[in-house]
């Protein structure tokens, strides 16, 4: 790879927009020079399930000739982008992490894609995942995990691990990754980049896998504040086509990012989200964030929030409920894979060899706790509890918002662990994203940024920002006055301390 | 706490449509138990007076003009099909032949 070619990799995306729009650089140029570090990399990162060097080709041609007849560019245009394998995109292999869908190719956009391609984005491919965005780690794909560009040994969060590896190889600076109970913040925490979990409809679920409908949500990916607003930006806002996108005004992200004034603003320290469970230098690290926020002149207060030590228990059975449902249409009969139609079995039978040769592990146990709970008997003391506690988590988030602006906590209990550590612990798996799960049961925003290195294994550590629903501006002005802050005090962004690979 | 047996986990595999191994029938049903033993916490809350919440940002009859818009093209709808005949979707027998 050349110098200039491992330059462009390196810059962030607003700067990569703003070369292209003034001439210094192409966008093929650019989007070469990503497509060579994935070509470069990518077989010890496994980010990418699929690489779409010709469709990322053309359309940075596109855009070069856009700009050559003088047409307007966007704040995006010509800026390479990780796509989670999630998101259907016409004509290009969607397998949601799973054997199921292998070889399918959507005969259609999801919006995210279609709000991508009106941008002017440069969809460079399809990033791994958790098998149906189930699990925080990127170990359930079928298709094997992705590693950790910090540490090849560890994971690098889950289920949106390929997207966050991506941008912490450099092999794209910005990616989509979709955020069901912390498949966006915890491998953004794990891997020194940024992720937002938008407000509950800011962005359209067309398109999307569903994983469970009333907490899944789409959201940016990108390796500084500003490029995460640019991307917010780019793909949320009102879409007809989702019966629970919000009908209203994107919140002003982007400036909001360019402000990062925290003086006067109260911040709360969940004290729920913390303690016992928190890895010591991730305790630290935050410790340390939260008085550089003091520093800055914001008012920082302790709040508790006493139904979150039962959000773990609500989730898991919220989730596998509408899961289990969801997954029902992985059937053999419309699209994907089919199993064992010989000519005599009948439907039932094909169907459910289909589903067990289609489906992973976590998948089958997630359908079957989902099945278990939505059974008559028990219906009312798993799912119908889980539900009213949800009411009380989105209560105590409802108080705490009348005290303060902002909650704060580490993102998640613990920096990157080993490869194969966790894999068939279920609990200890799940715990992963016990400080992620409020926000998405409750239907508010929560970003993630890296806040430094854990002293005892030099391995990023994610502090959440948690804001009210549709308050998702504040989240970008939190973040942008801490990286501006950390950044002054390092000399550079956490993510240039990444090995080089 | 729930405990759960083989023969219950049988029974939710089959209605789940999942055609589960001997071995994954073990295996699933110590795994099933620990997990709902640790998710039945959520009846420690006394909840009896609290609303259940289903959606996290209410919204009621959300509905768009009725205009026809375009849809995909049956080969569109079709082009994914495990197997497909004379425009449909082909699928295995679906009544018993008894």
């Amino acid at each position: 790879m050349s110098a200039e070619g491992q330059h462009l990799t390196r810059l962030a995306a607003a700067d990569i927009a703003a070369a292209i729009a003034r001439g210094d650089v192409s966008a093929v140029e650019v989007a070469q020079a990503h497509l060579d570090r994935i070509a470069e990399v990518d077989q010890r990162v496994h980010a990418f399930l699929h690489v779409d060097a010709e469709g990322a080709l053309e359309a940075a041609a596109a855009i070069d000739a856009k700009r050559r007849a003088g047409e307007p560019l966007g704040p995006l245009a010509g800026v390479p982008l990780a796509l989670k394998d999630v998101m259907a995109m016409r004509g290009i292999p969607t397998t949601a992490g799973s054997k199921v869908l292998e070889g399918w190719r959507p005969p259609y956009d999801s919006t995210v894609v279609a709000r991508l391609r009106a941008a002017d984005v440069v969809i460079l491919g399809k990033t791994n995942m958790d098998e149906f965005a189930m699990g925080s780690s990127t170990e359930h794909s079928a298709y094997g995990p992705t590693h950790n560009p910090w540490d090849l040994d560890r994971i690098p969060g889950g289920s949106g691990g390929g997207s966050a590896a991506a941008l912490a190889s450099f092999e794209a600076p910005l990616a989509i990754g979709t955020d069901t109970g912390g498949s966006i913040r915890q491998p953004a925490a794990v891997t020194g980049t940024v992720g937002v979990k938008p407000t509950y409809g800011g962005v359209s679920r067309y398109g999307l896998v569903a994983l469970a409908s009333s907490l899944d949500q789409a959201g940016p990916c990108a390796r500084t504040v500003e490029d995460t607003a640019l991307l917010h930006a780019a793909i949320a806002g009102y879409d007809p086509r989702d019966s629970t996108s919000i009908n209203e005004p994107v919140p002003a992200v982007v400036e909001a990012a360019r402000r990062g004034d925290v003086r006067g603003l109260r911040v709360g320290l969940v004290k729920e989200l913390s303690g016992e469970g928190y890895q010591a230098g991730v305790t630290q690290r935050f410790t340390e964030a939260v008085d550089l926020l003091t520093s800055l002149g914001a008012e920082v207060v302790e709040v508790s929030c006493p139904h979150f030590d039962y959000a773990l228990a609500a989730y898991y059975l919220i989730l596998p409920s509408e899961a289990s449902s969801n997954l029902a249409r992985f059937d053999g009969m419309r699209f994907g894979v089919r199993v064992g139609d010989n000519g005599e079995r009948g439907v039932e039978e094909v169907m459910s060899l289909t589903r067990e040769a289609g489906f992973g592990a976590e998948v089958k146990r997630r359908i079957m706790i989902g099945t278990y709970a939505l059974s008559s008997g028990y219906y009312d003391a798993y799912y119908g509890q889980a539900q009213k506690v949800r009411t009380l988590i989105q209560r105590d988030f409802a108080a705490a918002f009348e005290k303060v602006d902002v909650l704060v906590s580490p993102t998640a209990p613990t920096t990157a662990f080993r490869i194969g550590e966790k894999v068939d612990d279920p609990i200890a798996m799940y715990l992963n994203d016990v400080a992620t799960i409020p926000v998405n049961l409750a239907g508010n925003c929560a970003m993630s940024l890296p806040i430094g290195l854990a002293p005892e294994d030099g391995l990023p550590v994610g502090l959440q920002i948690m804001a009210a629903a549709k308050a998702d501006a504040s989240l970008y002005n939190v973040g942008a006055a801490l990286e501006a802050a950390l950044r002054d005090r390092w000399g550079h962004l956490l993510i240039e301390e990444a090995p080089a690979l | 706490m729930p405990t759960i047996s083989r023969d219950e986990v049988a029974h939710l595999a089959r209605l789940a449509r999942l055609d589960l191994h001997d071995d994954e029938l073990d295996h699933y049903a110590s795994q099933l138990d620990v997990i709902l033993a640790s998710v039945a916490r959520v009846a420690e809350v006394a909840a009896a007076d609290v609303p259940a919440t289903s959606h996290p940002i209410p919204m009621n009859n959300v509905l768009r003009p009725d205009v026809v818009t375009p849809g995909l093209t049956s080969a569109e709808a079709l082009s994914g099909a495990p197997a497909s005949d004379e425009g449909r979707f082909r699928v295995p027998r679906i009544l018993d032949e008894e």
